[in-house]
């Protein structure tokens, strides 16, 4: 099966609308960061302390966010998922404060959480958010009372054996009932007794803690922008070297296009900017990089061939003749990524987000972008020699860059 | 031709093999397969549960603290030398950053002693530059090369400590290190994977520094003011208000009045356990270094009856009353449970830290997560290896089952070479893989396409075969390379889960370049070598 056999569109007559496309879209997003009142940072860059919380049933908003507001200074936001793959998931974060008050607060959400939906005073061990050591020690005593014969190994065995159960899909940390252990392997209605004897269970379950000071915050802003940087002058450089300069500074504008219209719509989405979003977007300039130069690496053979012909037109040839695996890439990365996005649960949401989008755009600018740029400056360079000198100032403009290329290309 | 086909066939196998064992090694059952892949794969702590803390050794209490035992020195030597003074003290920076800014200022020394003076300083105390501030007044400041490798040392004996206090939960495995790009951050990273109880951990490590056992001068009042009050409002000279916490089910808190200069401090300290008395009452036993149990026996010696206490981060522990000379042991008793013996005795085992600790960043993930977390990514790496294949096998017929004997080996080796470089599978990592089966697809396209493009120039098959190869070649490293270099950076910048994705992602691309090439062409000679000639390629 073949989709594209021979084609010919001439793809560079367009350039001019998907430019103006590019610059709309850009705008858009610019816009709408200033809109916003600048990017949705996640808590990497942002700083506070955030907790991840599942309950046991659709959760209180209104009322945690009264409680918590209560006991903590500054603002308090609760806010539920929206991933469909986290059900009754909310997360309550607090804003950027110097660290050790920091700490203190995020000790109180904590503590808020236990005396708003649990029951602290009860004398008993909560059990959906105990540790393997807590249950151990608090069970040993009771279960000889009871008289279930354990040796140390077999107790830490069998609280292993239990907390596995709790953690594992589908109950995700949350138990309502304890006899939901009955099937757990070790586990008798002794045991089921003496759990309910000493132990309660809170309707919630804390999934995730962070918290990140003002100086990791800057940190990581600082190595964020300077990773970008410095992998996009390390890109320009390499492909300076293995083609003509203008060809790297093409496909770096190129690829910082694409960063910035994946930044302008994560803010028209309101998704979070997180560390993992700055790596998806690493890679999808490196991904950006590969189609540009399959392309040029395509255009620099032709070169050899089409010595007489415009250079518009060697272009558009070379696009034409790798259209067939720049789609067939893109498709099978845009189906992968995608399974990411549908699949690969909140942690990675603003990641998959960042690379469908990416993907996208990365393909499209390569043609779009790339290209028309080498072509604009080879053009003005064309005019500029063709006011100094007459004659044929077309051969000299392109034998530059047939000179850069390497016989090797051909083996 | 031939024979370099056997060859090459050997090398792949050789390949596969080595990958699968250090996968899973050589599992005699089902069991043993599972414990190999847990053993051999390590997750990382977002996808197995755990704690990752940031924090920063606050190095000016050390250098505060050495200024201390400098000024205790210098009051002792002064009386000797009979050189009069009217104030020794130091002032009391608040931050890392002014750490080097300690200094000890000594006020009232009149100038006819002062020769004596500044003889005394430079034959003892030449770690310490003297500048004279008036003719009675001296600042004493620690020389810049003297600060410096106090503050490392600290930084070294805080990370020893934390190691010691944390060793003592029992931990399989944990990573206690300096990190920071200068060594002027004096940041320590703990990792605590399966920790699922980061606020315990953070008990145990403690925030503040200091364990002292010191003398008793009054007590117990019931508030701060109802002390100053016993004592015109004036804290009488060396010696601090320390509060004491409620134990034992007493009501309340207690305030004492202790001598600012401790008996014996941590660093004396050698080992501690928590024990039962002759009632079953819990308590903690401790013994002593031969120099603090000296000491520890002078003083008690001349102070039966008086009393002392145990001050831990500022806050009395207990306070007991001195019986008899203690030599190198003692008790500490009317504890409240075996819990609070056994953390006594920990702290007491594990020395004091040097400096105080602020936490910079926490990330801990509960157990449930990580569980949800590896069942998605796993979904997500199903669901996209299957779209992948079944596209590739469409599009590209026969010639596509290359490309997916390709792909599954170079998961294959990806895989492996997580296992044989002990890298932390994270979840950016598991995302890393999925990305890797979607770029991986490219080369193999490339090459695909290139044959295709050969195949209708109307070139044979076998050298249409040859010239796809050959021409896709260089454009093949031009791409991974330049996603490698982005990787790199990432690698260079980024930490823990996005640390992960940087080097699968890399892996997965050079794994790729051996796979797309070597294997794929193998794979297509094994086809082409069975047929003199073949008519048509099913690509």
């Amino acid at each position: 099966m073949e989709l594209f056999k021979s084609t010919n569109f001439d793809f560079l007559r367009w350039k001019w609308p998907f430019i103006g496309a590019s610059v709309v879209l850009s705008v858009a997003g610019l816009m709408s960061i200033v809109l916003h009142g600048g990017l949705k940072y996640g808590i990497d860059f942002k700083g506070g302390a955030l907790m991840t919380v599942k309950f046991a049933y659709p959760p209180p908003i209104d009322k945690i966010r009264a409680a918590m507001g209560q006991k903590i200074k500054g603002d308090v936001s609760v806010t539920s998922f929206t991933d469909p793959a986290s059900v009754n998931e909310v997360s309550i974060g607090t804003e950027l404060q110097e660290e050790k008050l920091l700490n203190v607060n995020r000790q109180t959400m904590a503590d808020v959480l236990t005396a708003t939906f649990g029951q602290p005073q009860s004398g008993k061990l909560e059990f959906n958010n105990a540790s393997q050591q807590q249950l151990v020690d608090r069970l040993r005593d009771p279960l000889a009372r009871a008289g279930v014969a354990l040796s140390d190994q077999q107790l830490q065995t069998l609280v292993s054996n239990i907390l596995n159960f709790r953690n594992t899909p589908p109950r995700s940390g949350l138990i309502t009932d304890f006899n939901q252990l009955s099937g757990v392997p070790g586990v008798n209605s002794a045991i089921i007794n003496t759990l309910k004897q000493e132990c309660y269970l809170a309707p919630f379950n804390i999934r995730n803690v962070e918290m990140v000071g003002p100086k990791v915050g800057a940190e990581l802003r600082t190595k964020a922008v300077l990773a970008t940087l410095y992998a996009l002058a390390g890109m320009l450089v390499y492909i300076a070297f293995r083609f003509e300069w203008i060809y790297g500074l093409g496909a770096v504008i190129a690829c910082f296009h694409d960063t910035i219209i994946t930044i302008g719509l994560f803010s028209i989405f309101n998704k979070e900017i997180d560390m993992t979003v700055i790596a998806a977007l690493l890679t999808l300039v490196g991904y950006s990089m590969n189609d540009t130069i399959v392309i040029f690496d395509r255009i620099r053979e032709n070169l050899k061939f089409m010595r007489r012909e415009p250079l518009e037109v060697v272009m558009n040839r070379a696009v034409n003749q790798t259209l067939s695996r720049t789609i067939m890439t893109s498709g099978l990365t845009f189906l992968t990524v995608i399974a990411l996005f549908i699949f690969g649960g909140p942690v990675l949401h603003s990641f998959s987000f960042a690379l469908v989008c990416g993907i996208i755009v990365g393909t499209y600018s390569s043609v779009f972008v790339a290209s028309p740029i080498v072509l604009f400056w080879h053009n003005y360079a064309d005019t500029r020699k063709k006011r100094t000198r007459s004659a044929p100032a077309v051969a000299p403009a392109r034998a530059e860059a047939v000179r850069k290329s390497p016989t090797r290309a051909v083996k | 031709m031939k024979q370099n086909l056997t060859a090459r066939t050997v090398v792949i196998v050789a390949i596969i093999l080595a990958c699968v064992f250090g996968i899973i090694g050589f599992p005699r059952s089902m069991a043993d397969l599972e414990k190999n892949w847990h053993d051999n794969i390590r997750l990382g702590l977002d996808l197995r549960g755990g704690t990752r803390l940031a924090l920063q050794v606050q190095v000016q209490d050390a250098v505060k603290g050495e200024a201390d035992i400098v000024i205790n020195r210098l009051k002792d030597d002064l009386k000797k030398q009979n050189v009069t003074w009217s104030d020794i003290s130091r002032n009391d920076p608040q931050t890392v950053q002014e750490a080097d800014n300690v200094q000890i200022s000594v006020k009232g020394v009149p100038a006819t002693q002062s020769s004596a003076f500044r003889t005394l300083i430079s034959d003892k105390y030449n770690d310490w530059v003297l500048t004279p501030t008036s003719s009675t007044d001296y600042s004493l400041r620690m020389k810049p090369s003297e600060v410096v490798a106090l503050k490392r040392d600290t930084v070294e004996r805080e990370i020893q400590t934390i190691g010691n206090r944390i060793d003592q939960l029992g931990l399989a495995e944990k990573s206690v290190q300096q990190y920071g790009r200068s060594g002027d951050d004096y940041q320590v990273l703990v990792q605590l994977p399966g920790v699922d109880d980061p606020a315990r951990v953070k008990e145990l490590i403690g925030t503040t520094a200091v364990l002292e056992v010191t003398a008793v001068t009054d007590g117990p009042f019931a508030s701060r003011d109802a002390a100053l009050a016993a004592h015109g409002g004036v804290l009488p000279l060396n010696s601090k208000l320390v509060k004491s916490l409620p134990r034992g089910g007493a009501e309340g808190e207690q305030w004492y009045l202790v001598s600012r200069n401790p008996v014996i401090t941590g660093r004396e300290m050698r080992n501690a356990r928590a024990g039962q008395d002759e009632f079953r009452k819990w308590e903690t036993d401790f013994t002593l270094s031969q120099d603090g149990g000296k000491r520890f026996g002078a003083f008690t010696g001349a102070n039966i009856n008086n009393r002392l206490a145990v001050v831990l981060d500022n806050n009395i522990v207990s306070v007991a009353t001195i019986q008899s000379k203690i030599d190198d042991s003692g008790r500490i008793t009317g504890l409240g449970s075996e819990e609070e013996a056994v953390d006594l005795a920990r702290y007491l085992r594990s020395g004091s830290l040097p400096a105080g600790i602020v936490y910079l960043e926490e990330r801990s993930v509960g157990p449930s997560l990580g569980a949800d977390s590896i069942h998605q990514g796993f979904m997500a790496g199903i669901a996209g290896l299957i779209a992948v294949v079944a596209v590739m096998l469409v599009y590209y017929k026969r010639s596509g089952i290359n490309a997916v004997l390709a792909l599954i080996l170079n998961a294959v080796i990806l895989l492996a070479a997580v296992s044989y470089f002990h890298a932390a599978l994270t979840l950016p990592g598991i995302a890393g893989i999925i990305l890797t089966i979607g770029m991986a697809v490219d080369s193999n396209v490339l090459i695909f396409e290139r044959i295709r493009e050969e195949l209708r120039a109307g070139k044979a098959v076998v050298s249409a075969v040859d010239a796809g190869f050959g021409k896709a070649w260089w454009t093949i490293v031009d791409t991974h390379v330049t996603t490698v270099v982005s990787c790199a950076f990432l690698f260079l910048f980024g930490e823990g889960p996005v640390r992960g994705f940087a080097v699968t992602l890399v892996i997965g691309l050079i794994a790729n370049v051996i796979t797309a090439v070597f294997v794929s062409r193998t794979i297509f000679d094994y086809e082409l070598s069975g047929h003199r000639r073949m008519e048509a390629l099913s690509i």
